[in-house]
């Protein structure tokens, strides 16, 4: 268990609840109760009906036939994409909600950055019977008009975030705010693996659905239950902490992160936190952040909205100082062209998230006998005017 | 016997707050942020408030994400950015501060700029400057105690704690004993500048705490916006903080004359 979270909330020296004392009734309410509920035999019933009847689980481990061909190793996809709405952000939306509703809550609120978030929240409250406010950056919110209005279809408020830079990290922070303003009635869904203990671990362990899933199909499919190499990308991470939940420990299985270098790690405007980033305290947790000497937050930059944040969760902090995982910095232009080649060989047009863990194929090699998979983390639907803007398919 | 009790007034800190509880009442301490509304301000708007009758002062350290504050004060803090503050230009600033200011001085700042200054050279350098007493909302009791305390006790300096309407009898007494300047009673479960006035709930709050008979002073912050809500605090507690409604103030009008109106309003 050594890269699991510890009893104080910690990974290695990162992590923890950094809140004002007026969150620390919420925080410790949940810090409490979660692992119970999360245990008990009523929940997983009743997660596991909706992970496979509502959401569509468990997801295809894929075998990429030309694309394997093409880097001359065997890749397998695990096809988050196909969940519904869109992206592996439902798994932790249903698991939060249906926790919130055993906790004695009537409201929802979230965050959203480009909106995945943010539409899975406003899908399960619809599905829950749960009022629901999104907080979303004012710049965001013209970033994403389309996400915008299928939260408001789904029956959500959706509030614009005008303070600071007006995006995901003045979202969060509004989001926390409401939530010290309305400490009984409300649940927050964080949507990544950030944020003060218990979110980090919660939000993981409702991904690791992702990791059982893959174990229990190369079982099926390879005969054996371990795969060589697992790439996820990461912003905040909640998609790779679900890839490499299970396999965390196991020393054999290498881990690879790929983070958003956006023009470049040096061009200064870069999203890749490990490679910019210090050791520091944002939204109740330690971790890498990107910030000025000053320990003032940098705005990150990158083409994809879902890896544009300062920080990164915990546990990836740690696995990075720890050495157990890979991490590479793919710029906007690589993901680019890794989400097209995968298009035109695969026949699916991904998220431009997991482009960047796609792209890490032109940057490493991989044995010819190893099994890769890669965690197709969403669809790339919602970045089709990114696509054609790019414009080089 | 002779060496524990060395040990323990050791320990101790005794400064400025304890003073000012000691000799006045219905204390008004003052917030502010460093560099606004312009860079320099921040010992002039000192001064000003010290003539004008404040008996406490609370300089903020601006951040970029401050989460447990409204909009007013993280305005201020992004216009105090925009003018270029930072902790170094601040306590550079502050080198001349005890040629002016007798009263007790607060610094509030959230713990990532601390710790990227370093808290040692951070508390090093308050002490210099004869700060006595910091808030950090988002540092948690647990985790001042377990590495700050001794750091901030070896300065002589105060770390002031954050109760609400939400936390229990049992961890405020725990913080009752931790404490050892004044206790900041928020007024509301809220974020600075989220209300305006003071509910019955509010007060039957303070009166509540009132009656817990805790060693420590308190000042309720939140919400106190003029000479009614002030009072009525005073009511229950040993005086109140104002903030946001005094950076409304400074934005309308920062002058002495202003300043000084604006403390003689509250006080009357």
């Amino acid at each position: 268990m050594k890269y699991q979270v510890d009893e104080r909330g910690y990974y290695g020296k990162f992590g923890g609840a950094y809140i004002p004392e007026m969150l620390y009734p919420n925080i410790e309410e949940l810090r409490m109760n979660y692992s119970l509920i999360i245990d008990s035999d009523e929940f997983k019933n009743d997660f596991e009906d909706l992970l496979k009847n509502f959401v569509g689980r468990p997801t295809p481990l894929y075998f990429a036939q030309r694309l394997s061909e093409k880097y001359q190793t065997k890749i397998l996809l695990k096809r988050e994409d196909l969940c519904h709405t869109g992206a592996h952000k439902i798994n932790n939306a249903i698991g939060q909600i249906l926790l919130a509703k055993r906790l004695g809550k009537e409201k929802v609120i979230a965050e959203t950055g480009a909106g995945q978030h943010g539409v899975a929240t406003a899908t399960v409250c619809a599905l829950l019977g749960m009022e629901c406010v999104v907080y979303m950056g004012e710049v965001d919110m013209n970033r994403q008009k389309p996400n915008v209005e299928r939260m408001k279809i789904l029956g959500a408020e959706v509030r614009a975030a005008k303070s600071g830079s007006k995006t995901l990290k003045d979202a969060t922070n509004e989001a926390m705010r409401h939530w010290i303003n309305n400490p009984f009635d409300t649940h927050y869904v964080i949507g990544s693996v950030v944020g003060p203990h218990p979110y980090p671990d919660m939000v993981a362990r409702f991904q690791a659905v992702i990791s059982a899933e893959i174990r229990q199909q190369l079982q099926e499919q390879e005969g054996k239950n371990t795969p060589d190499h697992i790439i996820a990308c990461v912003g905040g991470g909640s998609n790779a902490a679900g890839a490499f939940y299970h396999f965390l420990d196991s020393n054999e299985v290498n881990l690879i992160a790929a983070e958003a270098a956006g023009l470049g790690v040096s061009s200064g405007k870069s999203a890749a936190t490990t490679q910019l980033g210090k050791s520091g305290i944002l939204h109740g947790s330690k971790t890498l952040l990107m910030q000025t000497d000053d320990g003032q937050i940098i705005e990150p930059y990158s083409i994809s909205a879902g890896l544009d944040y300062p920080g990164i969760g915990p546990m990836h902090a740690h696995l990075f100082d720890a050495g157990r995982a890979e991490f590479f910095d793919i710029t906007d232009e690589e993901a680019m062209q890794a989400g097209v080649e995968l298009s035109k060989l695969e026949g699916i047009i991904p998220a431009i998230e997991t482009s960047h863990a796609l792209a890490v194929f032109g940057k490493r090699r991989f044995g010819k006998e190893e099994v890769v998979v890669l965690n197709l983390s969403g669809r790339g639907d919602k970045d089709l005017e990114t696509y054609i803007r790019w414009g080089k398919y | 016997m002779g060496e524990i009790l060395k040990m323990s007034t050791q320990e101790q800190v005794i400064n400025r707050i304890n003073d000012v509880f000691d000799q006045k009442k219905d204390i008004l301490n003052v917030y502010f942020t460093a560099g606004y509304p312009m860079f320099d301000d921040t010992i002039r708007i000192a001064r000003n408030l010290q003539n004008a009758g404040a008996d406490m002062l609370e300089i903020g350290i601006p951040f970029s994400d401050p989460l447990a504050d409204g909009t007013t004060i993280q305005e201020s803090s992004s216009k105090a950015l925009a003018n270029g503050m930072t902790i170094h230009k601040l306590l550079d600033e502050l080198k001349d501060l005890r040629k002016y200011i007798e009263l007790p001085v607060l610094m509030m700042g959230y713990l990532n700029p601390i710790l990227q200054f370093g808290v040692n050279p951070f508390c090093e350098a308050c002490e210099c400057v004869e700060i006595d007493g910091l808030i950090i909302p988002d540092l948690p009791i647990e985790e001042y105690i377990d590495n700050y305390k001794e750091i901030f006790t070896a300065h002589g300096i105060h770390n002031i704690f954050l109760i609400s309407p939400n936390t229990s009898e049992e961890r405020i007494r725990q913080i009752d004993e931790w404490s050892d300047g004044f206790i900041y009673m928020v007024s509301s479960s809220s974020i600075t500048g989220a209300k305006k006035g003071l509910e019955s709930k509010q007060l039957s709050y303070f009166n509540r705490i009132d009656q817990m008979n805790l060693k420590n002073a308190r000042l309720i912050g939140f919400g106190i916006s003029d000479h009614v809500s002030f009072s009525q605090a005073c009511r229950y507690a040993h005086g109140a903080i104002i903030g946001s409604a005094f950076i409304n103030q400074l934005k309308n009008d920062a002058s002495e004359k202003a300043i000084k109106n604006f403390v003689t309003s509250i006080k009357k």
